[in-house]
């Protein structure tokens, strides 16, 4: 797989609001768009420095939901009631405000056409992120490469993109979707209750008709933890796998950090 | 300097804002970040290896290792991804004792630390020498556990958290300053957080 180097110097810039999307109760997209925004990858994130007018300043980065090519920048972010940064987007960014943003960051959890498939992603929450990116990129640059995204919520109502992820699935046959929610026993068609297990790494293994070439695996530490040991115990191999993880659960998260490292 | 509308903010304590550096915030929890699943490595099956370019000095095992000189040492730490921790308490066996035992005077100015997983990262040894960094088996008294880089992980406190490696397996001397994972993959490649080298020409 391609490394990505740095282009240069990450400089900051001004990102207009242009538009403000409810995704769940607890959830917002916003979308950005920068005067300069090039060589994005599927999967990467920015950082986003707020000043106030004393000078103190907070930084953040997010995770992009939107696909390379596109001249905005979507940010979904979860409002973390005792966070810093979040509930400030949530009860105060309006479309019109201008955001410091520096990006695109992050040269491993990323997708490029050339990487090839099949695709296995798992997402946890708003986990689920970075792999919207890259579950667009792929349906608009390469349909033919068969993906599969298990995607797990608490409930049907906090799915981040439901409505999108049911449509891709319908009517993209290169593209399936194992939506499963912990907290309910869902209602509704294309969802099934309780946690991923081996019984459904075997039942997506088996979908995609060829061993996933590239598995990408967000969300919250434990999540992330649960489901690589699994897809591993089921044979995909170590090195295959590409995680990113949301703060320090099981401990409540007081972060609002979204990225890789150390 | 741009003012972002409406934004007020929750500051620090003036004594946290002094540990703090530029754009991070304080961090109550240890938030787990790495780049792919968690390699579990038995300390009966456990390796630590000393190399110089591609020649091994000296390998310890489990035992052998935790029958060095031991140090403690108590530091803030910096991740790149904005959260910062005060007060971490470790133990483990300095670079200087590591050295020492191997009867070796360091060879060159840099190296490399190398993990189980595959993962690296460079370091000079000037940022590895005396009290200022560690190879840590011991997080606030207790094993470091497998997801925050046990058996063993190298400790690099006053760089980015990356820089301390997880589920070490060598430090390895190089001639050049030789960047790793993430300084291959746009993140900078000495990493001050104080200078805040985040990012490649930062």
């Amino acid at each position: 797989m391609t490394v990505s180097a740095q282009p240069g110097r990450l400089a900051w810039q001004q990102a207009t609001v242009t538009r403000i999307v409810v995704q769940t109760a607890t959830v917002k997209s916003f979308f950005l768009e920068p005067s300069r925004w090039s060589s994005f990858v599927a999967g990467q994130h920015v950082d986003v420095r707020l000043t106030a007018p004393d000078g103190y300043r907070a930084q953040r980065s997010y995770s992009v939901g939107s696909p390379p090519g596109e001249p905005e920048v979507e940010l979904v972010i979860e409002r973390l009631d005792d966070g810093e940064v979040s509930p400030f987007f949530h009860e105060v960014v309006a479309v019109g405000d201008l955001i410091e943003m520096r990006g695109p960051i992050g040269g491993h959890f990323n997708w490029r056409v050339a990487d090839g498939g099949p695709l296995l992603l798992i997402g946890g929450g708003s986990g689920v992120v970075p792999l919207m990116s890259i579950a667009r990129h792929r349906a608009a640059a390469a349909p033919e490469v068969p993906a599969a995204l298990i995607y797990s919520a608490r409930s049907v109502a906090e799915v981040i993109f439901r409505d999108e992820l049911v449509a891709r699935a319908v009517g993209d046959p290169g593209f399936a979707l194992y939506g499963t929610v912990t907290r309910e026993t869902p209602a509704a068609a294309m969802w099934r209750g309780g946690r991923i297990d081996g019984d459904l790494i075997a039942e997506v293994l088996a979908g995609l008709g060829a061993a996933p070439r590239h598995t990408y695996v967000c969300g919250a530490n434990a999540f992330v933890d649960a489901a690589t040991r699994l897809v591993i115990a089921m044979g995909v191999p170590f090195a295959t796998i590409r995680t990113e993880r949301y703060g320090g659960a099981p401990v409540r998260e007081t972060s609002d950090a979204a990225v890789p490292e150390a | 300097m741009a003012i972002t509308r409406g934004f007020v903010g929750r500051r620090p304590s003036e004594e946290d804002a002094r540990r703090l550096p530029p754009g991070q915030y304080l961090e109550r929890g240890f938030p787990v970040l790495s780049a792919g699943a968690t390699p579990r490595i038995e300390t009966g099956a456990w390796r630590f290896t000393l190399k110089v370019g591609p020649r091994p000095v000296k390998t310890w095992t489990w035992e052998q290792f935790n029958a060095l000189p031991r140090t403690a040492i108590k530091r803030d730490i910096h991740c790149v991804t904005k959260w910062s921790k005060f007060d971490t308490n470790w133990d483990g066996v300095s670079i200087d004792d590591l050295l020492a035992d191997a009867e070796l005077e360091p060879p060159t100015q840099y190296l490399l630390a190398h993990s189980y997983d595959g993962y690296s990262t460079n370091v000079p040894f000037a940022d590895l020498a005396g009290d200022k960094a560690m190879v840590a088996v011991r997080y606030e008294g207790v094993p470091i556990a497998p997801d925050h880089g046990g058996p063993a992980r190298l400790l690099v406190p006053h760089l980015y958290f990356w820089k301390s490696a997880k589920w070490l397996n060598a430090l390895q001397f190089t001639e050049r300053d030789e960047p790793g994972f993430w300084e291959l993959r746009g993140y900078h490649i000495y990493g001050d957080p104080w200078r805040e080298q985040r990012f490649t020409g930062d």
